[in-house]
């Protein structure tokens, strides 16, 4: 700045910057310092830390992931036991977990969502009135009182095992769970599957085919009963071919508790429930606010069209809002899968119950289980954003 | 359209045939008035445009008066007509059929409000909050003056404050004032030195003060950090973009719960064991930083939102870039962002229930606790104090969200000229 | 925006500095020293309690702390100050207990912790005794008809995650080729709210939290304590290595109340018991001899513990026996001459 050019009004030569006055070289001294600060933070937090835990016999290295675990966890995508797994088996049991319930949270909610989002816009007063209410009452609670809420309202109305309430197909719901007969896959079922496989790609053939019949003479096809033939009716007639290769192992009361079969419990379905819920509040707002985002012309020309308004919606208003919706959605869905860490609170053998918890306290070795954690959940959020922003490409408007 | 073309189209269908003569329609006499619309204004119209305008809106609205009317009466129920409102202590709770058990909550509410704070010193506490409420009201109101003077008070002068008066004196002053006494040889200096707000450790703060604080403190550190990190991650310098752009998104990507304990555990760790942080200490670092990141994104957008015209023409004044921010950039930024803070400020307040994990007393801690007393326990008066705490929580956050909503409206009445 | 960044940027480290250093050098202290000299010094005993468990260590409305751990903790504060409130109760989590003690936050833990031969010896800490003899049980409602643990094959168990108990509960049923469902909670308070929803057949925890998270059930006459016990637990206060002095203190404490209670001394007839005539009496009340010398305290440490706090049968009555809510029997924290376990060294 002080280096500006003086110009024809100046006779004699401008005075030469010192170069500690330059810009260039402030700037360098600064990051030179701020590195060097860093730097130093760093290796001061390191050689602390490495004093104090050989000080306080905190194990320093990762042995403990090969060491049996010693505890049980209830639900288990993977096989686990107490006796034989190690604390490394803990951390993957921990981290399906909390893919399992991010997984269908985020489908849950976005569901929710758009249907509260389109609720608030309703002409309807009553719904739009609730759907205000709703969104209002949950973004305004904390999230964990409002997951202690679910799992006691969820679990308070549900009989006990002996008195479970039986649903037609041999399905149980108690307050252990919701228990669902097991299909057992024989031999030769793979067929059907290789028959699925086979349906969905003619599917396709035939809808490209459709599209390209429907351009060039005009003529429509019946894509959807094409489609519903080749989808149910391949496999079906592999699955009968194969001799019927399925059995069902169904729940059974032994004991205190169901054998057998599937079981979905009260604690997945608590924190499900409460991530969906308050999720689905946010996403709500945010397409709200997309849905208005689209400008008022457009629904205009479309009802000119003679478009009825669930059509209006569908093809002109959603595409354009979605290109509003999609970078804060992400932000919701990645809230999703970093609020199921309070999972803890309610039992939920999350990454953080079972890890950063139960692993944490066993082995006394904070500094490794936090950091792995930490880690985990830093590389999930990355490649969910990276797998948004994909998408969010696609979506924008292409600008010629 | 089907119905406005058939009359037509019965006239066409009539002159397509050659064999009769086309007739046209013209009325010879007025027709009669129809009857009036049932209504068109009142309360009868009104239902009929936004409760039953067609089948579908009408299922829905009665499938919403069906769920009002199946919960509304159970929860008057519970909430005022069983209710417990007095009782000495929790039998009467305890009995089958009791309702809420509001004595219970009026009984711990100064539990639930300090902690374990001495009681006959919990007026510091008070007038902590009261010059608290009265910064930020300052800071809010919307046609306040003097607003930056409010804004360095908040920031710096409130909480060195707000520290002697809730942990007591500090031992630096306190040591100032004996010394003093000492020098003058007075003995009213000497007491006043000794018996000034004497010390009361964090392990007795708890309550709804705590969750305040907690957001307090995050909000106030973030504020100033959150400027910076915002600044660096818009810097032309590499390394001090690195540095900012990293510890922005690695604490973005993670749970506050993660940040919590990392903070609580690791944290002593990484200091010199005479430096460790007090206990209440470690989850305030822990909130601040994750607050600070927020923020920085909060306040990158108001950046963003400055149109670019008034950095050129700030550069073209040949300002350099520090006052450029300073007089130029940050008050504009920091005006468009209020709505936002005010946001964090609500999301960092509902966040503040999570420090419970690493044995901080916040407030839902507070209710959580005083349950286990043998004397009130009991599950009914268990779930009033989620209800009080869900209650409290929801008129506190409604408020400043419609606050945050009207300085938004006001923003881009302003703007939009 | 008048104010000037630079002045701002110094006001929030001058802040900073002024303000919240004080945090830090509150609790700073040199644990290598003797810690009964920096205790004197402080004016305060630095106790690690639980953050809440009935007749251990428990708040109430005013943030008085009761329990038969606190009332350890107020019996070394009145050894030393002779009085027994000169106490910071530090509410400690399952998880930073020990660090808090090892980092020497706090001079005692006083908090229901398992003495086992990997915290002596891993962890840098020393158990000065043992204030409660306890032991992993469960708990059932009673319509389950079951009598005993063995008969729990099947069944879920609510369980405090992180704890030994989870550990203990896992081998059981594994020794015993039993199936079981584990329900982990990061507390025992929500472990015990899922037990009570119904959620779990059986709640497993040391016998004496069975009994005192018994009375907040809905209906804790519908519950029942299976009589197995499939632990040992022997709880007890613990300190850091290092300091002699100060684990005598803390161990003669727990010996002080025990004694009392064996030759009968109570709160209410201490004073008149100093003209006692007994020489055990005599020696323990400090009318006899000087036997706070070595530990440094005064000669009548032992009666300052049993005036403030009394003797151990008091403490047990008042927070976890007949005197409490809790109604739990001595069981094996009888006297010794009476059936039980507890029994101390005599002063002399």
């Amino acid at each position: 700045m002080s280096s500006a050019p003086a110009g024809a009004a100046s006779q004699t030569e401008p005075p030469r910057t010192p170069f500690w006055r330059a810009d260039w070289a402030r700037g360098a001294l600064w990051q030179a310092l701020l590195l060097a600060a860093f730097v130093w933070l760093m290796w001061a937090a390191i050689d602390n830390a490495s004093v104090n835990m050989r000080a306080r016999g905190v194990p320093t290295d990762f042995g403990f992931w090969n060491r049996p675990a010693g505890f049980d966890i209830n639900q288990t995508l993977v096989h686990f036991t107490s006796a034989g797994s190690t604390y490394g088996r803990a951390f993957t049991v921990g981290l399906l977990n909390t893919l399992l319930v991010a997984f269908f949270g985020i489908i849950i909610a976005s569901v929710l969502g758009f249907l509260i989002g389109v609720a608030r816009l309703s002409r309807n007063w009553m719904v739009a009135r609730l759907a205000t209410i709703y969104v209002e009452v949950i973004r305004n609670t904390p999230l964990l009182l409002q997951l202690l809420f679910w799992y006691n309202a969820v679990l308070a109305p549900l009989p006990n095992p002996r008195q479970s309430l039986e649903l037609p197909g041999n399905i149980y719901l108690n307050n252990r769970g919701l228990f669902v007969p097991e299909p057992l896959f024989g031999a030769g079922f793979d067929w059907t599957l290789w028959a699925l496989g086979i349906a969905i790609i003619a599917y396709y053939a035939v809808k490209r085919y459709a599209a390209r019949l429907r351009v060039e003479t005009t003529k429509r096809l019946p894509v959807g009963a094409i489609a519903l033939g080749l989808i149910i009716g391949l496999p079906a007639l592999a699955f009968l071919l194969a001799g019927a290769p399925l059995s069902w192992s169904t729940p059974v009361l032994r004991g205190f508790n169901f054998n057998g079969g599937v079981r979905i419990f009260p604690e997945f379905v608590a924190l499900l429930l409460g991530l969906s819920l308050y999720t689905a509040a946010f996403i709500a707002e945010i397409v709200r606010a997309g849905v208005l985002s689209v400008s008022h012309g457009q629904s205009e020309a479309a009802s000119a069209l003679g478009l009825p308004r669930g059509r209006l919606l569908r093809l002109v208003v959603i595409p354009q809002a979605m290109r509003v919706i999609i970078p804060p959605l992400t932000n919701q869905y990645l809230n999703l899968t970093k609020n199921s860490s309070l999972a803890v609170f309610i039992g939920y053998p999350d990454l953080v119950q079972v890890f950063a918890g139960t692993v944490l306290n066993q082995t006394g070795a904070a500094v490794q289980v936090i950091s792995i954690t930490m880690a985990v959940y830093l590389v999930i959020s990355l490649v969910t954003s990276a797998g948004m922003n994909l998408y969010n490409r696609r979506m924008a408007l292409a600008e010629r | 359209m089907n119905d406005i073309a058939s009359p037509g189209s019965s006239v066409r269908q009539v002159s397509v045939r050659q064999d009769i003569v086309p007739r046209t329609f013209v009325r010879s006499q007025v027709s009669p008035d129809l009857p009036p619309p049932l209504a068109v204004g009142g309360v009868i119209g009104w239902m009929r445009d936004n409760l039953f305008s067609s089948v579908f809106t009408s299922i829905l609205t009665l499938l919403s008066l069906l769920f009002l009317y199946l919960h509304t009466p159970d929860l008057v129920r519970w909430l005022f007509i069983d209710a417990i409102w007095s009782a000495p202590d929790g039998d009467a709770c305890r009995a089958p059929g009791a309702g809420a058990c509001w004595a219970y909550v009026n009984a711990k509410l100064e539990f639930f409000a300090y902690g374990s704070y001495p009681r006959d010193m919990v007026w510091r506490v008070d007038l902590t909050l009261l010059i608290g409420a009265g910064l930020a009201a300052w800071l809010l109101w919307p046609s306040a003056k003097h607003k930056a003077a409010a804004l360095v008070l908040f920031l710096v002068v409130y909480p060195v404050i707000a520290f002697h008066l809730l942990h007591g004196l500090g031992p630096g002053l306190r040591a100032t004032l004996s010394w003093l006494a000492d020098l003058f040889g007075s003995k009213p200096l000497a007491d006043v030195a000794a018996n000034t707000l004497p010390v009361v450790g964090t392990n007795l703060w708890g309550g709804v003060f705590v969750s305040l604080l907690v957001a307090t403190v995050g909000i106030v550190v973030s504020l100033p950090l959150g400027v910076l990190l915002a600044l660096g991650r818009r810097s032309k310098a590499p390394v001090a973009r690195f540095l900012c752009v990293m510890l922005i998104e690695i604490v973005r990507g993670v749970p506050l719960i993660t940040v919590l304990f990392m903070a609580n555990t690791m944290l002593p760790l990484f200091v010199p064991e005479q430096w460790s942080p007090d206990r209440l200490m470690r989850p305030l670092i822990g909130v601040a930083l994750f607050a600070s990141v927020y923020m920085a994104e909060v306040v990158r957008g108001g950046l963003q939102a400055v149109p670019k015209g008034q950095f050129e023409g700030a550069m073209a004044l040949g300002m350099s870039w520090w006052s450029m921010m300073r007089q130029i950039i940050l008050p504009q930024a920091l005006t468009i962002v209020i709505p936002g803070v005010v946001n964090s400020f609500i999301a960092l307040f509902k966040d503040t229930t999570l420090v419970a994990i690493v044995g901080i007393f916040d407030f839902l801690r507070a209710v959580d606790t005083a349950r286990l007393d043998p004397v009130w326990a009991g599950p009914t008066s268990s779930a009033t104090g989620y209800v009080f705490a869900a209650t409290f929580y929801f008129v506190f956050c409604f408020g400043m969200s419609r606050y945050s909503m009207m300085m938004e409206r006001r923003l881009t009445r302003g703007r939009s000229h | 925006m008048k104010v000037r960044a630079s002045s701002l940027c110094f006001a929030i480290a001058a802040a900073t500095t002024l303000g919240f250093t004080g945090f830090a050098n509150a609790q700073s202290g040199d644990k290598t020293s003797r810690t009964l000299e920096q205790v004197k010094a402080r004016g305060s005993l630095s106790c690690g309690t639980n953050t809440g468990l009935a007749g251990f260590a428990l708040p109430d409305d005013k943030g008085n702390w009761t329990g038969i751990d606190v009332d350890l903790c107020r019996a070394i504060s009145a050894a030393i100050f002779n009085d027994p409130n000169k106490i910071k109760f530090v509410p400690l989590t399952a998880k930073d207990r020990f660090t808090a003690l090892q980092s020497g936050e706090i001079d005692v833990l006083s908090r229901n912790g398992t003495w086992t031969q990997s915290r002596e010896a891993d962890l840098g800490l020393l158990w000065t005794g043992v204030n409660y003899y306890d032991g992993q049980g469960f708990m059932v409602r009673k319509k389950l008809n079951v009598s005993s643990a063995m008969e729990l094959s099947g069944a879920s168990v609510c369980v405090q995650q992180g704890t030994t108990t989870e550990l203990n509960l896992a081998d059981y049923f594994r020794s015993n080729n039993m199936k079981y469902e584990v329900v982990a909670f990061a507390t025992a308070n929500e472990a015990i709210k899922a037990y009570d929803s119904g959620r779990c057949d059986a709640y497993t925890t040391d016998q004496s939290g069975l009994y005192s998270e018994r009375i907040k059930l809905t209906n804790a006459d519908e519950h029942l304590v299976l009589p197995e016990v499939i632990s040992k637990e022997p709880l007890g206060p613990a300190v850091r290595q290092g300091d002699d002095q100060w684990f005598n203190l803390v161990k003669w404490a727990h010996f002080v109340m025990l004694n009392a209670e064996e030759l009968g001394i109570t709160k209410a007839n201490v004073d008149e018991r100093l003209k006692s005539t007994v020489p055990e009496v005599r020696r323990l009340l400090g009318v006899e001899g000087d036997y706070g010398k070595a530990l440094g305290l005064t000669p009548d440490w032992g009666f300052r513990i049993v005036k403030h706090v009394g003797n151990y049968g008091e403490s047990f009555n008042r927070n976890l026996g007949e005197g409490s809510r809790l109604k739990i029997k001595r069981g094996l924290n009888a006297l010794w001459n009476k059936g039980g376990l507890q029994y101390a060294p005599p002063v002399r």
